[in-house]
């Protein structure tokens, strides 16, 4: 059997942790960074990922993807609200959102994908072995297009994914293990696009969940969108800018609004910088006037909460412990609300960054069969049912019912000979079909007899994923109908195979990307060790030759830059061949220091 | 809802004590998995939700007990464990797993468990149904009027006639709030009858009318119950 990993596929940033005996780990890069920034830049010589791709996003906005969970699993109708934000254009395919790069487009699970593929080489650089299993991790409150469209990216980025797991209650395997917790506890979890609340019992190993609730669009990207919005309007009257018709500038101005948010969760106080085409502009942020910017969104995620403990039966004073999640979270304004709500201080001890992959290695582990113990049984978010006439839903399954479960309806004629039924499958809450989230569409076939006689029964199956199965069986015959259903926002099962061919063209590109991202690195630490020696050894060689090095590392600062490795490569032998009498010169000194005596390593540093 | 059919199960389908592991050809002597190769094994289309939990038929259930079987069902059952098997393995743990989550389900709710017992017991007696009184429908045409009129009521300017028309409903939803939890008493004095019934005649034919009169009177509880639910959720949205 070979390893399975655990993904936190987050708005922002993502993780992927592993199991190291018995206990949960995230796997760092080299540098001992962990988060991967959720952000895919498309550079001439193919694509960057996380943090290269976040310094690409100001240098080249149009190309460069971030927060692509938002549209997972979404048609362009569900996010016209926030287009004006992002700077790449979207169009619709299929009910299913492109983005849109140059004269490529780019289906959310692509990218995401893209994401994946990152985190898939980190593990497998980090742990010496392939990789191709996975259990990653999606809002509680995700439907099933959102699930199908995550599944669909991990396909692409040539994984099978065992297991579909919800955030919080990731946190609270990760939690509770860690904590040896028994009893009631709500996981609430904010993070960069989405908030969810989740209650769980925990009993012997079992972690139940009683219910959940949330809102899939709702996170601390809002938080720096309202300041956004101030700044950029400020900019405009003072400076006589509009942000808006300057992508790059609009993503310093996002960048800026974020990291004063970050800073005030500590501080009282902070300064906005942004570098302006006419001057400077800045302005100093108190707490309180970020808390009352977004005193109402953090006040929105308190319904939610109310809703899961109505739905669980249980009053605020019945919970246990209150367990927060999420980057979002880190703001005293959050934790005093949710202390408001429950009534208790909620806990914070683990990194609310990484205690959702740290679970989602925790069920990657029980799916690979080395944990009997622990059990999750969690539940469906949304009701499940089919379209009525009268244009209203009626519900086979209601929310939080827990996973797996089946309804089942039966289906048939009403006019003689008729062939057909067709089945719209929704999902949602509300009394209209308009109102509700719709998940697919099938046709029934049916053998032509008279109106009644025919007698097909569907089988609507929710698996642990949270994902629809449908199943039909005819109960004269008793013989299983095979049933095509075209999701009304996902990708065919055609379309994910055409990706995940493409996938493979990508890689060559990937390659590439990368080795320009080591080159450059490279080309960065060679350019810090010259200068260094050159300070140290100015004594040691001519002024001629200090002015030579100079200028060979001015000259790779440059190529650095560009987009093509093998010019990177060629100036950094270039800055080796120069300096070679200067190294020469410096292990000679080292020597005769050593041989009087003096410590070799203080002077080589 | 999930709908069993204990009644129409084909001849073809028999329990799974004493049938033929659908792997191996053994006969299966464990509960749940064969004895010869440790698969699981599908339940049967037979099994009703009692039976799934080694229940008897009765109403008044031990939560904890119930839960306790629950549990080590699931552990059983549950996909999680089934996560490195073949696929015939898997479909048979999914498909019990869902089938032992609606029976918790069912089982754990005192009004849905009622509701399933009948749906069972009714196979013996096909005539149980109910209509609600008359005066019930009565006083619930006339809630409706009066929501009707409420609503049309313009929110903007709050007059007398509005306000008062509020406070008579949520009386009104005070008085259905009040007649459910009489009528949930009544249902539970109706839960030891037929426990009692049950525990006396454990053959299903045995006190036959006895527990059909049961039945039949837990069926009306329930349907009036379930317009004065109805009608008090109904006021409960429309007046706040």
């Amino acid at each position: 059997m070979s390893r399975i990993v655990g993904i936190d596929l987050g708005t922002t940033n993502s993780l992927i942790a592993y199991m190291d005996k018995g206990t949960p780990r995230v796997i760092p890069n080299p540098d001992g960074v962990a988060k991967v920034p959720s952000i895919v830049g498309m550079t001439d010589n193919g694509l960057i990922v996380g943090d290269p791709a976040k310094a690409h996003l100001t240098r080249d906005p149009s190309r460069t993807i971030y927060s692509v969970k938002r549209f997972m699993g979404k048609g362009l109708a569900d996010v016209t609200d926030e287009l004006k934000y992002f700077p790449y254009s979207l169009h619709e395919k299929n009910g299913v959102i492109r983005i849109e790069i140059g004269d490529k487009t780019y289906s959310p699970p692509q990218v995401s994908a893209m994401i994946l593929k990152e985190l898939k080489r980190r593990a497998e650089e980090f742990l010496k072995e392939d990789i191709s299993k996975a259990v990653i991790t999606v809002p509680a409150y995700f439907n099933d297009s959102q699930r199908q469209a995550t599944k669909d990216a991990g396909m692409i980025a040539g994984l099978e994914v065992l297991r579909i797991i919800n955030e919080p209650t990731a946190a609270a395997l990760a939690y509770g293990l860690q904590k040896k917790t028994q009893g009631i506890i709500a996981i609430y979890d904010l993070g960069g696009g989405t908030f969810d609340i989740s209650i769980l019992k925990l009993k012997d190993g079992i972690f139940e969940v009683l219910a959940t609730n949330g809102d899939t669009h709702l996170g601390g990207d809002d938080f720096d969108q309202r300041l956004l919005d101030v700044l950029v309007q400020e900019i405009a009257e003072r400076h006589e800018v509009q942000v808006h018709d300057h992508p790059d500038l609009m993503q310093a101005v996002r960048l800026a609004a974020e990291g004063a948010k970050v800073r005030l969760s500590d501080e009282m106080e902070t300064t906005v910088v942004v570098e302006l085409p006419n001057g400077k502009y800045e302005k100093t942020l108190t707490r309180d006037a970020i808390e009352s910017l977004v005193m109402e969104l953090v006040e929105r995620t308190l319904a939610p909460c109310r809703s899961a403990l109505k739905d669980a039966e249980l009053r605020a004073d019945q919970i246990d412990e209150v367990v927060l999640v999420g980057g979002s979270t880190r703001m005293p304004l959050v934790r005093s609300k949710v202390e408001g709500l429950f009534g208790q201080q909620p806990h914070s001890e683990l990194n609310p960054d990484e205690v959702v992959a740290l679970g989602a290695a925790v069920q990657a582990n029980i799916l690979g069969g080395h944990n009997k113990e622990i059990l999750l049984l969690d539940v469906t978010p949304l009701s499940l049912g089919i379209e009525a006439m009268g244009g209203v839903m009626s519900a086979l399954i209601r929310r939080n019912t827990t996973i797996p479960t089946s309804g089942k309806e039966m289906f048939t004629t009403y006019v003689d000979g008729q062939t057909s039924v067709d089945i719209h499958i929704l999902q949602g809450e509300r009394e209209l079909v308009k109102d509700n989230r719709s998940l697919a569409r099938f046709q029934l076939k049916i053998p032509p007899l008279p109106a009644g006689v025919p007698r097909v029964e569907v089988n609507f199956l929710i698996d642990a994923n949270g994902i629809l199965q449908v199943t039909a069986r005819d109960i004269r015959t008793n013989e299983a109908q095979s049933v095509q259903v075209k999701p009304s926002h996902g990708l065919t099962d055609d379309e994910v195979e055409g990706m995940i061919r493409e996938s493979f063209q990508f890689a060559e590109e990937d390659i590439k990307a990368r080795q320009v991202i080591e080159a450059r690195t490279e080309a960065n630490a060679i350019i810090v060790a010259t200068d260094k020696a050159l300070t140290r050894a100015s004594n040691l060689i001519s002024d001629k030759e200090k002015a030579d090095i100079h200028r060979t590392i001015q000259r790779l600062s440059e190529t650095q830059k560009g987009d093509d490795h093998r010019v990177i490569r060629a100036g950094i032998s270039e800055v080796e061949k120069v300096t070679h009498h200067l190294a020469e010169m410096l292990m000679d000194a080292t020597l005769k220091e050593a041989l009087e005596n003096k410590n070799v390593s203080e002077f080589v540093k | 809802m999930e709908h069993s059919h204990p009644t129409s199960t084909s001849a073809r389908e028999l329990p799974m004590a004493r049938s033929m592991c659908w792997h191996c050809q053994s006969e299966v002597t464990g509960e749940y998995l064969c004895g010869q190769c440790v698969k699981v094994q599908p339940l049967s289309k037979e099994l009703d939700y009692f039976a799934c939990f080694k229940l008897p038929r009765l109403l008044n259930i031990d939560a904890q007990g119930l839960e306790r079987t629950y549990y080590e069902l699931s552990r059983t059952f549950h996909p999680d464990f089934y996560s490195t098997k073949d696929e015939s393995e898997k479909t048979i743990s999914l498909g019990n797993s869902a089938f032992l989550n609606s029976a918790y389900r069912t089982l754990k709710d005192p009004i849905q468990r009622v509701e399933y017992l009948i749906r069972l017991e009714a196979g013996a007696v096909k005539d149980i149904r109910s209509n609600p009184p008359a005066d019930l429908f009565e006083e619930i045409l006339e809630l409706q009027e009066d929501m009707e009129t409420f609503r049309g009521l313009s929110s903007e300017k709050d007059s007398t006639e509005r306000t008062e028309l509020r406070e008579k409903l949520q009386r009104e939803r005070g008085h259905l709030e009040d007649r459910q939890e009489e009528m949930e008493k009544a249902l539970r004095a109706k839960y030891h009858e037929w426990d009692q019934l049950q525990n006396a005649n454990a053959d299903p034919n045995e006190a036959r009318d006895e527990k059909n009169v049961v039945l039949r009177s837990m069926q009306e509880i329930l349907s009036n119950r379930t317009y004065i639910c109805n009608m008090a959720n109904e006021l409960l949205e429309a007046t706040g």
